[in-house]
């Protein structure tokens, strides 16, 4: 364990705490407004730690919330796309031959497209709710996960256990599913520590542009542009949100990063 | 390379995901008399089955026609691309221009200082570079620089000149600045590690030298792949960037599109952004072949 990991993870552990428990202790909720308090700079005596935002909201417990819906969107996302990932990469590369060179090659096909823009385009076409935006960022990065998997599926293909199953009568599906799948469980994690980020940043992308998660609701990104339009005035209504979600992403890269030079590391041995 | 098939691909499922959506463009906010819905489907082919709509969008889309935008009404898609798409161009491509300049640079740098201050520096640099999303970059950079200090002017009306153009590109090019920054400290490391750059340096050849002749191509030849995937980062951070600094580019016809529910137009951005990174990696493809001889031959 390097120590950017163990600062980053506990970082992060905080961050996920804080955002739990913030609200509960705050006298404040998120939908409370407070005409008379419009605006105003952080402090300890109102207990308005982050100040409040235009309607007079109290920014602690919407940026607190927008971590939550942030992460949890982020994590839904990642699970969405970790079993598309695995169950496509593991069919290519199980079953190999021509099967698997037209699946690479339609991953190939949709790597060069910029995905994102179908997201919006669906986001326009159907009505907004969270199971859409869960399965539409899932859906975009199950392309890493697909090629790794494959690559991984390859390899243990070839080893003793697998032939034994297969000797032994065991179906195809049950070969991938209960022999291969467990043995991806490593490479797995460290690739779903890279794709929290990237789906963080697929939410707040969409909910900065107004096409993500919707008022009263609110995550990182929309709070991001919230902050863009008092920045001149109340500049911490932008900074507070930006550099937590900058701290979120920073964390979940390093993380992520070092959790990948870990495994290579052991793989080498 | 299947460029045809991935834009035919494209165009159809794009085309099939705005139509499979329940609903139509026109009946959102206020319930119209049944024979003004009709007539207004039918001034837009929306009455015709859906496979002859599709027929119709693609032989189109062929002759450069996509449609009239739902929105505005007295214009078609081809225009209003037409007219938005020069200022976006002008955008991309200089921060594109900054970013490999800047990226190749500050990646050589790194890699012939390897495991200094400096190299650290850069390449924790690089990676805050990629961690931050443009949208939050933007809007600090505009706070320190234009509303704080006063240097740049931070919005795109009202200013005319070149100093409108620095904040957005700045902003636009440094995740791309750090991301061809560590693709290249890795790629140079590892040409400076290789057989012929030994060989260079036992003749006596410089370092400068090295760089310049022999190292600098070979090197350059991962950061070139990653040019597909750069223009496509470009596009999404243009939206934006053009958002937050008020610039009439494509980015911001898209949003607008979006939000307002113009179904054509959005469409349309969509398969031209895809036909750009398409385009883009075809001519990446092309290029790889002339610069490395070896592609060629298989």
């Amino acid at each position: 364990m390097s120590r950017s990991m163990k600062v980053c993870g506990g970082i992060l552990v905080f961050v996920v705490v804080l955002a739990l428990v913030g609200p509960l202790i705050s006298p404040h909720t998120y939908l409370q407004t407070n005409f008379d308090a419009l605006l105003q700079k952080p402090t300890l005596g109102d207990f308005h730690l982050f100040g409040t935002d235009d309607l007079g909201r109290d920014l602690f417990v919407r940026v607190m919330l927008g971590a939550q819906v942030t992460i949890l969107v982020a994590v839904v996302a990642s699970i969405v796309s970790l079993v598309i990932g695995v169950a496509y990469g593991a069919v290519a590369g199980y079953v190999g031959g021509r099967v698997d060179a037209v699946m690479m090659r339609f991953v190939d096909t949709l790597y060069a497209l910029p995905f994102i823009f179908f997201v919006i385009l669906l986001m326009v076409a159907f009505e907004r709710n969270f199971l859409l935006i869960f399965v539409a960022i899932g859906a975009i990065n199950w392309l890493d996960m697909a090629r790794i998997v494959r690559g991984q599926t390859l390899s243990l293909r070839e080893r003793e256990f697998v032939e034994a199953a297969r000797l032994a009568g065991v179906s195809p599906a049950r070969i991938v599913f209960r022999h291969i799948a467990p043995n991806l469980f490593g490479i797995v994690i460290v690739y779903v520590t890279l794709t929290i980020p990237q789906a963080i940043l697929v939410e707040s992308f969409l909910s900065f542009l107004g096409l993500g998660i919707q008022e009263p609701q609110t995550s990182l990104g929309a709070l991001v542009d919230a902050g863009v339009n008092q920045m001149e005035g109340a500049s911490w209504v932008l900074l507070i949100p930006a550099t937590l979600l900058a701290l979120i992403l920073l964390c979940f890269n390093f993380l992520g990063d070092a959790l990948r030079d870990y495994f290579d590391v052991r793989d080498q041995r | 390379m299947g460029a045809i098939p991935t834009l035919l691909l494209v165009i159809v499922l794009a085309f099939l995901m705005v139509h499979a959506a329940p609903g139509g463009p026109f009946d959102d906010e206020r319930v119209l008399p049944p024979e003004t819905q009709a007539a207004l489907e039918a001034a837009y082919n929306l009455d015709e089955p859906l496979h002859q709509q599709l027929f119709n969008y693609l032989s189109g889309v062929v002759r450069g026609d996509l449609g009239p935008s739902y929105r505005y009404r007295d214009y078609t898609v081809s225009e209003l691309i037409g007219s938005a798409f020069p200022v976006s161009l002008k955008l991309g491509a200089m921060a594109m221009l900054v970013a490999l300049i800047v990226g190749v640079l500050a990646g050589t740098v790194a890699a012939l200082r390897r495991n200094t201050a400096l190299d650290k520096f850069v390449m924790a640099f690089a990676m805050t570079g990629i961690s931050i999303p443009v949208f939050v970059i933007a809007p600090i950079l505009v706070l320190l620089l234009a509303v704080k200090l006063q240097w740049l002017p931070a919005g795109w009306s009202g200013n005319e000149g070149t100093g409108r153009l620095v904040l957005p590109v700045i902003a636009l090019a440094l995740p791309q600045v750090a991301y061809i920054a560590r693709l290249m400290r890795a790629s140079m490391v590892d040409v400076l590690s290789s057989d012929f750059i030994r060989t260079a340096r036992a003749q006596g050849l410089g370092t400068t030298a090295i760089i310049r002749y022999h190292a600098l191509k070979p090197a350059m030849l991962p950061v070139l792949s990653y040019m597909g995937p750069a223009v496509a980062a470009i596009l999404t951070g243009s939206v934006v960037v053009e958002e937050i600094f008020g610039i009439p580019g494509l980015g911001q016809f898209f949003v607008r599109g979006a939000l307002n529910r113009d179904y054509t137009l959005v469409l349309g951005i969509v398969i031209f952004y895809a036909a750009l990174v398409v385009l883009f990696n075809l001519v990446v493809d092309l290029l790889y072949g002339i610069i490395d001889p070896r592609i060629r031959r298989r």
